[in-house]
């Protein structure tokens, strides 16, 4: 499958410096084919990620969060998702270009996963001793007894108290929030230098939620390794992300440091983004915002701004071509035909 | 586990109960006589000598509680006997009325031929199950599933009494590889009696354990299926482990626990498929000794073979539960 009808706009991809990033992702596409035909669920997405730094990746469902971050490592489904193009650069090598066996050797070792749901993402039948000492095998060539005294020290880290007893328990033994912390562990059981985090709270009550949250801002600063979290709550993405991708319809739509989203959002989606945030003032009052319109078809690539249906502000460019990303200042950039040398849509 | 155990073959013992009596009552309601096998020249005072001496004449429920006591009290004392040299009162032991000797130890002679192709062919049946079933989910619309569900679909429809007549047709009748009759006077006591022990094993082995390949396959496959699309399908991957360990270790683990179920509770049903089999290759085992007893208006036969169905299915039921418990960490019984 080669560029042609799936190709557009890519011209004017920002050029990043592979220098002093950990990962750095060009261009990335990925397709579903269904018997409704193809589903274009990442539309060329571009970014890098620096040593340590942690990227918030927020949008609504079905904007591609999961399916983009699952395709750098290939952990979907092939078939039927095929990852037509695009190139994932991390320790010097095309991530995409890997054989299975090399591929291998990174997952759960330099590039770590939690996903969303604990519940189901632990194995019921094994436990959770086994389950975290899988990747420490595996990857760091311990015996028996060596992992599970790494086990022990991973599952303190994380929280979880008498922690050489609760080696031989079940994942049914433990909270959704111990789950997830024992997910946690078995993510950074190999001193991963990337964490992905696939909503990792979503599926939590709200206190458990931000105790997630601090424990994973200080195993940050513990540890130093750089993360992705996903998330489609902006509110979580203000307390600890340095840098924070809007994703829409498959593309990332603005990219910019954390202040800068807030302070100043460019494209007209993250700014109704921020309006569905339910703010202090409004109190008991306040309704709950939403952005009207429906979310983007994607049976075919992009070929106009995929926001323009609901956008405010659109305008002929809009429905004439997809906009590239366009240099704000620094590290801030949106995709958005406003931002365009005219300045209009 | 244990107390759980001896809990659930304590309350067996009322289901059992009832169980024999609903069989007793069933052979009962149906007529029959037990000297009607007997020549015609025995005269009728000497007929009804028999049957008071059978106990045929007593009422229904006393007639139920002798048999009761003959199968639990008369037989396992008359064992002890035998096996120990003690030397119990013992009365009466259960007689078939159509061979005069007691049938226990009739049951006891056959047992073995039966256990040997049901037992046989049950395993044979679960070595190609298992793998088939792995292969086809995961290869799922692969060339391979759908020979293999064609093949499934087979053996799940064609009746047993068909295969069975159509391999003595082509293996025995016509290509004359095998015997057509299972020969149980047969002794292994060399190689080349071994060999043809094998040769007239096979057929009746292969018509059953197709049979039940069949139907375990299909689970085998459903339950993978159902499990290889799992979150921690992923999570396992995520974590770097080999194909191979997530099919084989993660999620064969998992699907295994629906599927041992089915095979122990299927179990008994395979003797009923026995009894078909064993009567197409003569092979004379307990079917066949059921079948004649029918027949023949053998009461005491008829119903202590059939009890003796009635206790394996409470006894693999148990089986199943427990092997469900020692597999599944999140069922527990106490
Ligand atoms: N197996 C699949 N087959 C077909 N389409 C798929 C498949 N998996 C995902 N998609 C499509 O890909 C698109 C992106 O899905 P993705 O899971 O990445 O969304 P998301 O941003 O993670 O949303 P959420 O917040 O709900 O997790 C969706 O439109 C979805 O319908
Ligand atoms: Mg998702």
């Amino acid at each position: 499958m080669s560029g042609g009808v799936l190709r557009n706009s890519t011209e004017e991809v920002p050029v990043v410096q592979k220098g002093d990033s950990v990962l750095s992702v060009q261009d990335l596409r990925t397709v579903f084919h269904t018997q409704d035909g193809l589903v274009h669920a990442v539309n060329g997405i571009s970014f890098t990620l620096a040593p340590g730094e942690l990227l918030g990746v927020v949008g609504e469902s079905g904007s591609g969060k999961s399916v983009s971050m699952m395709s750098l490592l290939k952990l979907l489904p092939m078939p039927p998702a095929e990852i037509v193009e695009g190139s994932v650069h991390f320790g010097g090598r095309d991530l995409l270009q890997l054989s299975d066996a090399e591929l291998r050797q990174l997952r759960g070792g330099d590039i770590g996963f939690i996903f969303q749901d604990p519940m189901t993402s632990l194995n019921p039948v094994f436990n959770i001793g086994f389950q975290i000492m899988e990747p420490l095998r595996i990857h760091m060539g311990m015996n028996k007894k060596q992992a599970a005294d790494r086990a022990v020290e991973l599952l303190e880290l994380v929280g979880i108290p008498s922690a050489r007893q609760r080696l031989r328990d079940f994942p049914h033994q433990f909270s959704g929030g111990m789950r997830q912390r024992v997910m946690i562990a078995i993510a950074l059981a190999c001193d991963p230098k990337v964490l992905i985090a696939d909503e990792p709270t979503t599926a939590l009550d709200v206190t458990v939620q931000a105790q997630i949250i601090e424990l994973v801002k200080g195993l940050r600063q513990k540890l130093g390794m750089a993360i992705v979290w996903i998330t489609h709550d902006l509110g979580v993405v203000a307390g600890i992300a340095d840098k924070v991708a809007v994703m829409y319809g498959g593309q990332i739509v603005e990219y910019s440091d954390v202040a800068s989203i807030y302070s100043d959002p460019r494209h007209p989606y993250t700014q109704a983004l921020l309006r569905t945030l339910p703010t202090q003032e409004g109190g008991r009052t306040g309704r709950l915002v939403s952005i009207p319109g429906q979310a983007p078809n994607l049976n075919a690539p992009p070929a106009a701004c995929s926001f323009a249906p609901r956008c405010e502000h659109v305008g002929p460019k809009c429905w004439a071509a997809n906009p590239p990303l366009f240099d704000i200042h620094g590290q801030h950039s949106s995709a958005c035909w406003l931002e365009s040398e005219g300045g209009t849509a | 586990m244990l107390n759980y155990t001896i809990r659930r073959l304590i309350l067996a013992v009322p289901t059992m109960l009832f169980i024999s009596f609903v069989i007793f009552a069933i052979i009962k309601l149906s007529p029959s006589d037990p000297t009607a096998g007997l020549p015609l020249t025995i005269p009728p005072e000497v007929r009804e000598k028999i049957r008071e001496a059978l106990g045929f004449n007593e009422p229904f429920i006393v007639q139920f509680f002798l048999w009761l006591k003959q199968l639990v009290v008369t037989e396992p004392l008359y064992w002890m006997n035998q096996k120990f040299g003690t030397e119990f009162e013992i009365g009466q032991r259960m007689i078939s009325y159509q061979t005069r000797s007691p049938v226990l130890d009739l049951i006891v002679q056959r047992i073995p031929q039966t256990l040997w192709v049901v037992g046989t062919s049950y395993i044979v049946g679960i070595i190609i199950a298992v793998p088939l079933g792995i292969i086809s989910a995961y290869k799922q619309y692969s060339v391979f599933d759908q020979i293999g569900t064609f093949i499934s679909m087979i053996g799940f429809s064609v009746p047993t009494f068909f295969t069975g007549v159509l391999l003595i047709l082509i293996f025995s009748v016509n290509l004359g590889w095998f015997p057509s009759i299972y020969d149980t006077t047969h002794v292994v006591d060399s190689w080349g009696s071994f060999w043809y022990q094998i040769k007239q094993m096979i057929m009746p082995v292969m018509v059953l354990g197709l049979f039940n390949a069949a139907q375990i396959s299909r689970y085998m496959r459903a339950s993978m299926l159902d499990n290889l699309t799992q979150d921690y399908v992923r999570t396992a991957r995520a974590k770097g482990v080999k194909e191979q360990t997530v099919v084989l270790v993660h999620v064969l683990r998992n699907s295994m626990i629906p599927v041992v179920t089915v095979i122990a509770l299927n179990l008994p049903s395979v003797f009923g498929g026995a009894l078909i089999t064993e009567q197409v290759f003569q092979v004379n085992g307990l079917g066949q000794l059921l079948i004649l007893a029918i027949q023949g208006g053998d009461v005491p036969m008829v119903q202590t073979v059939t009890v003796i169905f009635a206790v394996l299915i409470v006894l693999f039921n148990l089986i199943a539960d427990v092997l469900y418990g020692m597999l599944d960490p999140r069922i527990r019984y106490d």
